[in-house]
């Protein structure tokens, strides 16, 4: 096996670049390093000015995704080896406006993530002494849309986010079906109107590819299926029943 | 320069300093709030706790027996004011958790469920299976979220507080985007930076935890407390220093050395049982176990790997179902970090640093020596944890804390003094250009910030390790002087504005090079060992000179000057600290 290998690294300096272009770098290639460990070989020996976001390297805090060879992934849980003997190429997550090199824009994400609600919302303003009582198997039902990290690979892998930018997208989506499922909340009716317009959940075509590449084991594919049924019964009994009043 | 202007400052996004926004936007929704954080909040290391946070909840405990564990843990150097107050506060705060939607784990019949953990002597510690820290910051986060109150900086780097006539006036801080420098005024400020674990090489640590709070305070003027109380942590994985939670022999993990043996019962832990006791064994306190450990080490009885000496911590015995239901991050990042089940296989660990008791000085309300500074979790030193936190009272002091130093702002805000706003920006233009001068232009420096911060925190592993003495230290104080002098003249390859991580690696390597003097100066000085702080030169405790804190105060050139202040005693004296016997 080589010592080294070769990282192909997207360099995008908006100062003076006018296009994204590939920069080569050799590093070491250990058996113990991941992705990330290759980047901060990079920044501390090769090149200070590479631009890259970082900070748990446990795969916990969503920041250091990336695309390795086109797919998005987070660098701190890739381990170098399996792309040996290279080279590899790193670039930003695809869909998301470049600030610098491997380093994206948040902000659009983050103002939809504020949009679907993401909070406990009560309409009788009842607060219990105690604890709410949730059974096991009532937290079973939105537990695994809780474990999201906003890591946004999902967003960089779902072909509609790539063609519609207004998309809301797995993520986003998926969290506000945790909180419509949990027991403690009442606030389902608010994040429909949100989640079920256009830009909602209808735009998805079934494709998959977000939970395909969720480190985190969460389903937003099947988030958005559920929110669909959930809303369309919503939409039916709208019919039946005055809005707002069942 | 930009500027803006809000009555509250909170400096980092993590779980202290979410709590004291929501605080703020609940009791006095008039206030505006600016949270300003160089992450996006959610990446906060808040996120990394595992194993839970303690808080009274069965009908069999009592806080009082809370604060006893608490106080014993601390080897007697935690403020019992303040140790009573958090165990009194924290069962409420937790349930305002669980009524913002955070998913604790449950009992069969939909209540919260406990689990044991280190040091406890009752069931007391509430969590999220083992991503505690993870479910708290997004519940915290998301919370935060419907308060149009709060104004958020993300990703706006805090290089210096604004103090005019005594009192804090604001920050200035580095946009990390366009690379502006911005100044934000405020008429109180709440430091909740977390802590400073990278100025050591092996640290469960985030890389964003650079001490960048407790640097600004103390360059402020504000004293640092206790900094010599650095908590490792028994069980880190060998190369990368990833957590294993305590909540793994918690659960009933057992740690065994070369030879198969369950070696804390040679030191004076307790004897095995083949389920856990409640302070005993493995569920002693971290500095004894992770001392243990060390011990093992230097009698050879340790396994030899190429990342130094560990021993196993075995969770084999609990079966697939326990470790999947209760431990599966840990299942988790063995997989991905270590190629191994746990199911299957032990777990290869060794002690890690992990926590600062140490912190900005802060009063039981939070407030710091400087007129509307504030500080709240781990960049602060109340004190609770004194010389040795006990696991899960972390999670619980980030929000007792957060929220109180939160209250004691509003209240600061209202007779607050006002200054002159030309030396405000007067002083911000001051900032701006000492960035300038000595990072953005500065061409022509030689030292790479990786060689500094790698000879740094090596210097901080042999001096400012789990053993201590006299020569080493001196040794260790030397370098970080030196290092002071390499650092004016560090290597700036990026001069542009855009994103620029060079220059705020730089600027963390200066906040550490601050933090990491003031852990070897009070540590050399505390001459006596107690807790996590143990001298081979003074290998007992001393009451009489030492029930203490150290307090290391900025000198103009130099080192720290470090002198003391009395421990506050309320009901529990001084006395041995026992576990399993």
């Amino acid at each position: 096996m080589a010592d080294t290998i070769i990282l192909e690294v997207e360099r995008f300096h908006p100062e003076s670049d006018t296009e994204p272009s590939y920069q080569s770098f050799e590093v070491p290639l250990r058996d113990d390093w991941m992705v990330l460990d290759a980047l901060n070989h990079i920044k501390d020996q090769l090149d200070g000015s590479l631009a890259f976001r970082w900070s748990c390297r446990m795969g916990i805090c969503g920041s250091c995704g990336m695309m390795i060879n086109g797919v998005p992934m987070l660098t701190c849980e890739t381990q170098l080896i399996n792309f040996a003997p290279g080279p590899l190429r790193v670039g930003p997550l695809a869909h998301f406006p470049v600030i610098k090199d491997l380093v994206v824009e948040m902000d659009d994400f983050m103002a939809k993530l504020q949009k679907v609600k993401p909070w406990i919302v009560r309409k009788d303003d009842f607060q219990p002494e105690r604890e709410f009582i949730q059974k096991p198997a009532q937290m079973e039902t939105y537990h695994q849309f809780s474990l999201c990290i906003n890591c946004t690979l999902c967003y960089a892998a779902c072909p509609v986010s790539g063609l519609d930018s207004n998309f809301i997208g797995p993520a986003a989506i998926a969290l506000a079906h945790r909180y419509n499922l949990d027991s403690r909340d009442q606030g389902i009716e608010d994040r429909l109107d949100i989640v079920s317009q256009h830009e909602g959940i209808w735009d998805c075509t079934v494709v998959g590819e977000c939970s395909t590449v969720c480190p985190k084991g969460v389903d937003p594919s099947l988030a958005i299926q559920q929110y669909k049924l959930t809303a369309t019964k919503e939409w039916f009994k709208s019919f039946l029943l005055p809005r707002g009043k069942n | 320069m930009e500027t803006s202007a809000h009555d509250i400052l909170i400096i980092g996004g993590g779980g202290a300093g979410l709590r004291a926004a929501i605080e703020i936007a609940q009791q006095s929704p008039h206030l505006s709030v600016a949270m300003v954080s160089k992450v996006y909040p959610m990446r906060s290391h808040t996120v990394s706790a595992e194993g839970g946070a303690a808080g009274v909840a069965g009908k069999d405990d009592s806080i009082d027996e809370h604060c006893y564990d608490t106080v014993s843990g601390s080897d007697w150097l935690g403020d019992q004011d303040a140790i009573e107050y958090f165990c009194n506060e924290v069962p409420k705060e937790l349930l305002h958790l669980e009524h913002w939607g955070c998913p604790w784990s449950r009992e069969p019949d939909g209540r919260v469920a406990v689990r044991p953990f280190g040091g406890m002597k009752k069931m007391r510690t509430w969590f999220a299976a083992d991503k505690t820290g993870f479910h708290m910051l997004h519940t915290l986060f998301q919370t935060s979220l419907q308060f149009g109150s709060i104004t958020r900086y993300d990703e706006v780097f805090a290089t210096r507080l604004l103090v005019e006539d005594g009192a804090i006036q604001g920050i200035v801080g580095l946009e990390l985007r366009t690379g502006k420098i911005r100044a934000i005024q405020a008429k109180a400020v709440i430091i909740s930076t977390g802590g400073c674990g990278r100025v050591f090489p092996f640290t469960t640590n985030a890389n964003i935890c650079t001490g960048d709070g407790m640097a600004l305070a103390y360059q402020a003027g504000a004293p640092l407390k206790d900094m010599e109380m650095a908590q490792y942590h028994p069980t880190g994985l060998p190369f990368t220093g990833i957590l294993i939670t305590e909540a793994a022999r918690a659960e009933g993990g057992w740690l065994i050395n070369k030879d198969g043996y369950r070696f804390l019962q040679d030191y004076d832990l307790g004897k095995p049982t083949p389920t856990p006791v409640l302070r005993s064994m493995e569920l002693g306190p971290r500095d004894r176990v992770s001392q243990a450990i060390f011990g093992e080490f230097e009698k050879g009885r340790a396994f030899k790997g190429p990342y130094g000496d560990y021993v196993h911590l075995d969770l084999r015995h609990l079966g697939e179902h326990k470790i999947e239901s209760r431990l599966p991050m840990v299942r988790e990042l063995c997989l991905k970090y270590e190629n191994l089940d746990p199911v299957r296989e032990p777990i290869r660990i060794r002690p890690v640093q992990h926590y600062m008791m140490g912190g900005v000085h802060t009063n039981i309300d939070g407030e710091t020596t400087l007129a509307g500074l504030y500080a709240a979790g781990e960049a602060a030193c109340v004190s609770i944890n004194g010389a040795n936190r006990l696991g899960s009272n972390s999670l619980g002091e980030l929000l007792v804390y957060g929220a109180r130093a939160a209250r004691s702002a509003i209240q600061y805000i209202q007779s607050a003094p006002h200054a002159s706003q030309s030396a405000i920006l007067s002083q911000a233009a001051d900032e701006e250009r000492r960035l300038e001068e000595q990072f953005l232009h500065k061409t022509g420096g030689t030292e790479r910030i990786a060689n500094i911060r790698n000879e740094m925190s090596h210097t901080m592993e042999t001096g400012c390790g789990i053993y201590r003495e006299r020569e080493t230290l001196v040794e260790s104080a030397n370098k970080i002087r030196e290092l002071q002098e390499r650092f004016r003249n560090i290597a700036i390859d990026d001069h542009t504005r855009t994103f620029n991580t060079q220059l705020t690696s730089a600027l963390e390597l200066g906040f550490m090079l601050d933090v990491a003097e003031t852990i070897v100066h009070s540590a050399l000085n505390r001459e006596e060992s107690r807790g996590a702080h143990q001298r081979r030169d003074f290998p007992k405790r001393d009451d009489s000179k030492y029930l203490a804190h150290s307090m290391a105060w900025r000198s103009p050139e130099g080192p720290p000057r470090i002198d003391y202040r009395p421990v506050v005693i309320t009901r529990w004296p001084p006395g041995e600290r026992v576990y399993g016997r």
